[in-house]
């Protein structure tokens, strides 16, 4: 298999045009001769089942929420970016693409990203008209703000619930193809596996997770819109549900994965209270525009922070980087903030964590101000925490977000494998290295609304696709090894339960495979969760049975996954030996302290292929060389 | 210092499935932090059942932090437990006294089935929003979006209603099992938008249609739905669908 990106030929501003002009079309009334596979319902799930549907194709529609509107992206706060330049400040497609580029450190595709920042506005144009209440000037049109990473105001937003209401109005736009007949709709349904006959996905194999019942879906085409693999961590941001087993399984039928190690590690999150913690919140980092952070001078300092004067207390972002200060991008923000907690200078119970003091703003700009514009942040940290933050410093520390990895996908968005294409956060397309603030939305509806409807349409009018009735042995291979998965885990019958194991692996991924990487620590990282998964297998204890609604035996499946996917983490990140973006490596660092990219030798997409022998998991390392025709490549500095 | 001895006495409604019934089980929890929230305590229970090898308990959640609507659990008879305006993944035990009987069911409503223990179908909510909760927009058929201005007051009012949840707590408070404030906040939300006017007559008499179809009572105004809805949907949602449905078969 080969690593075509297909991108078309010429001026950047011209290519997505000229594939526009050069795909097969498939003709109105054949439309309704093809069925299409779309698992997830998050933006990038919902937004391409409903414009398939709306163009005549059969949908099939799979999610393992109750229903596709609570799909991960429903929690996503911030906003979505677009280059519609409303506020006259300047924007343009190109800085938009330009801002996209530079903040993934430049390890992403210049066409890929380009035709993101070209579709951008036509995103906010079918948002608007399916009834997305954004926020308002008073003369009654679009409001807009500014977000990391970009000096224009280009982030729309409905206050902080911009996913949620993104995700309501592709789901209703998804619904209303229920309605017309045109979407199958399966929820509380999960993928186990994909089906490759005649070396093109052809169906997939799911569990029905209320009846156990394993079955069989045949179909031209399979879209893979299931969302990013943050909880490999076990604590992220991300929703409990989110999960790797969708794609890795793809991944183990042939898919490539892309630069497994690009994690996103956000700053502002609210720190882990105990062990018993199951997930951690987000804090929007806007708060990071009238926050200060700080740490005090001397170690295991325990008196309360207001008791701590000015002079004992260290300002490290401000002395640090004194031009941006608390406004320095999010890897620099949370490598420092992990710096001074290793230390032992952190705060709070557990040590792990750093404050965020408003005493400041407040005092210059009053209450009220800050009231009127973090109100419900305010709110939310004092409900978790049970702490007043306008009476004493916030306690934050960083949290795994986004993965910017996934499955390598061409310039359509196929995967190696004919006829699996890959969508959304899933895919490892457009954010390089890091990812900025604002982009994961709109990317997701890029995909979805703009880019898949005609890709698919381009592979469907172009290959000659033989009948699948679904008795083919490609399938019932699948579906066997998919029941022969779930006997062998309800069969261990063991005495650790999947979510020790799940927190275990946690914690060698955040010390090793986290914020700061190191050779030493990546190897050890290798070994350890190596012996985990061996450990898994012979000491897992999954309750129940498989003919039921069974959560934990869900749940012991994806960790299964995690526990193969983390260690190809750990060794894409052993393998890239520079620093880039969000992958440090303690060993390629300026002087300054900045990520070191190495463009000579590392400005390739890292794309693995799944070579399970004899058991071992192993992989095959193929490259996909990165040229940069229209931008320079530079090195970021933040002082 | 945080309190992280506490204990509970627990009353937990356990079924097998739909077909069968169910019943209250005991169990003593201890070791419980106040800084846990609701679902960590049960988390924490059931990884004590699984190493026993006892069954754990079931129960639906995903976001934990109050977007995703996943989590429906009635907490000592109020859907989503004790505080006010806060689904139960967002409810610390440091709202209960320590040494207290807590009794946790499920969502009880005719069209809410039981799938096991505290896990229910909602899937008739899909159905109610399939039947025209939504306006048709074909994709790449938008117009640019600052040809159509809003009123900031209307913008501001449909995200309101349209904050919604889609947990159906406003259907277990309900003494009829209404679904008025879920179906209410859809119809409020689309038909305070320009957008959204060319269809708000079928919408409405369609979406009133299915919610009757599904089983869901009828409204009888004792404004329980307000008191529970973790996002703070007002009643005035029933108010305005009243409305839309009233001009709707009025007028046609
Ligand atoms: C707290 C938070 C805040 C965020 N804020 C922002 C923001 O302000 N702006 C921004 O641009 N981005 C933000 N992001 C990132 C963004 O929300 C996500 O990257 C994006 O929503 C992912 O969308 P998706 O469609 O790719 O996947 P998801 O929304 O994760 O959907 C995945 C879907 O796949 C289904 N699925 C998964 N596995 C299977 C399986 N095996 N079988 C069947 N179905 C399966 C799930 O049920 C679900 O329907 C935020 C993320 C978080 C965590
Ligand atoms: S109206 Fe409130 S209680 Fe009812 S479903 Fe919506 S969010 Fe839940
Ligand atoms: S689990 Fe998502 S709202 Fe409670």
């Amino acid at each position: 298999m080969s690593l075509a990106s297909n991108v078309p030929e010429g001026d950047l501003k011209e290519k997505w045009t000229k594939r526009l002009n050069d795909i097969n079309l498939v003709a109105p009334n054949n439309k309704r001769l093809y069925n299409v596979i779309v698992v997830g319902t998050g933006l990038a799930g919902a937004s391409a089942a409903a414009s398939l549907a709306e163009l005549g194709y059969n949908v099939q529609s799979f999610c393992i929420q109750d229903s596709a509107r609570r799909a991960h992206s429903i929690a996503a706060q911030g906003g979505i970016n677009a280059a519609k330049n409303y506020p006259n400040d300047g924007d343009t497609i190109w800085r938009l693409f330009y801002d996209t580029i530079k903040g993934g450190d430049y390890r992403s595709r210049e066409s890929n990203v380009y035709r993101l920042a070209e579709i951008s506005n036509e995103i906010i144009d079918q948002a608007v008209a399916q009834g997305v209440p954004f926020a308002r000037e008073y003369g009654g049109l679009l409001a807009n703000r500014s977000f990391g990473g970009a000096q224009v105001s280009r982030t729309f937003y409905a206050r902080g619930q911009t996913g949620q209401q993104l995700l309501l109005g592709a789901y209703q736009a998804f619904m209303k193809e229920i309605d017309s007949g045109k979407i199958d709709y399966y929820p509380r349904h999960e993928m186990l596996d994909l089906v490759v006959h005649n070396g093109k996905a052809r169906g997939i194999v799911t569990r029905d997770l209320v009846s156990g019942e394993i079955r069989r879906h045949t179909a031209d085409a399979v879209l893979l819109c299931t969302g990013g693999y943050g909880n490999a961590y076990y604590l992220s941001t991300n929703a409990k549900n989110s999960n790797v087993t969708a794609a890795w399984r793809c991944h183990k039928r042939g898919a490539y994965f892309a630069n497994p190690c690009y994690v996103q590690i956000h700053p502002t999150c609210i720190p882990q209270s105990g062990d018993y913690q199951s997930k951690l919140t987000l804090m929007s980092e806007s708060l990071r525009n009238d926050g200060r952070v700080w740490v005090p001078k001397d170690k295991n300092d325990e008196r309360h922070p207001n008791d701590i004067p000015e002079e004992e207390r260290d300002y490290y972002l401000e002395r640090k980087y004194p031009s941006f200060g608390n406004l320095v991008p999010r890897d620099v923000a949370s490598r420092n903030a992990k710096y001074v907690t290793d230390e032992g200078r952190g705060v709070g119970e557990t040590g792990k964590a750093v404050y965020l003091d408003f005493a400041d703003a407040i005092e210059r700009r009053g209450r009220d101000y800050i009231e009127e514009k973090y109100g419900n942040l305010f709110e939310m940290y004092h409900k978790i925490t049970d702490e007043n933050p306008y009476e004493r410093p916030m306690r934050i520390f960083p949290a795994v977000h986004y993965t910017m990895g996934g499955l390598w996908v061409d310039y359509n968005l196929m995967s190696n494998i004919p006829g699996l294409f890959v969508l959304g956060e899933a895919n490892f397309s457009d954010h390089g290295g890091n990812r900025l603030g604002a982009s994961a939305l709109m990317q997701g509806l890029a995909d979805g609304y703009f880019v898949i409807p005609y890709t698919l349409g381009d592979y469907l009018g172009g290959e000659d696709l033989d009948q699948v009735e679904g008795n083919e042995e490609a399938f019932e291979e699948a579906e066997n090894y998919a029941q022969e998965h779930i006997d062998k885990l309800l069969n261990v019958e063991g005495d650790k339960t999947v979510v020790e194991f799940h927190q275990e692996l946690g914690k060698i991924m955040w010390d090793k495979v986290g914020i700061s990487r190191d050779e030493e620590g990546l190897k050890e990282a290798i070994k350890e969760i190596q012996e985990l998964r061996d450990e898994f297998w012979e000491r897992v204890r999954v309750p129940g049975e498989s003919a039921n609604y069974n959560k934990y035996l869900e749940f012991a499946g994806r960790v299964a996954d995690f526990l193969e996917l983390g260690e190809l983490m750990a060794k894409d990140a052993l393998h890239r030996e520079e620093s880039a973006g969000c992958h440090f490596r303690e060993e390629y660092q300026t002087e300054e302290g900045e990520a070191l990219r190495n463009d000579e030798e590392f400005s390739y997409v890292a794309a693995f292929e799944y070579q399970g022998l004899n058991g071992e998991i192993q992989h095959e390392l193929h490259k996909e060389n990165l040229e940069f025709e229209f931008v320079e490549l530079k090195q970021r500095s933040y002082k | 210092m945080s309190n992280d001895n506490m204990q509970f006495d627990l009353k937990i409604w356990k079924q097998e499935d739909g077909d069968s019934q169910g019943a209250f089980q005991e169990y003593h929890m201890e070791g419980v932090s106040e800084d846990m929230s609701f679902l960590e305590m049960l988390d924490l229970l059931n990884e004590k059942l699984i190493k026993n090898g006892d069954e754990p308990v079931e129960f639906d959640y995903d976001c934990r932090e109050g977007i995703c609507g996943a989590c429906s659990l009635v907490v000592n008879g109020i859907a989503h437990g004790p505080k006010e305006e806060t689904p139960v993944c967002e409810l610390y035990m440091r709202e209960f006294e320590d040494g207290q009987e807590i009794v946790i069911e499920p969502w009880r409503a005719a069209a809410f089935p039981v799938i096991k223990d505290l896990v229910v179908d909602r899937s008739a909510f899909d159905r109610i929003m399939a039947a025209g909760g939504y306006i048709s927009t074909k994709t790449g058929s938008a117009p640019e979006a600052n040809t159509i201005a809003v009123d900031k007051e209307d913008a501001d009012k449909a995200f309101d209603y349209a904050t919604c949840i889609g947990c159906g707590a406003c259907v277990a408070a309900c003494p009829n099992s209404s679904a008025s404030l879920f179906t209410g906040a859809k119809i409020s939300h689309l038909s305070l938008l320009p957008q959204g006017k060319h269809e708000r007559k079928e919408r409405a008499v369609r979406m009133v249609e299915q919610m009757e179809k599904e089983g869901f009572g009828d409204c009888s105004n004792h404004a329980e739905c307000e008191a529970v809805c973790p996002v703070g949907i007002s009643i005035s949602a029933i108010a305005r669908m009243r409305k839309e449905y009233m001009r709707a078969v009025t007028e046609s």
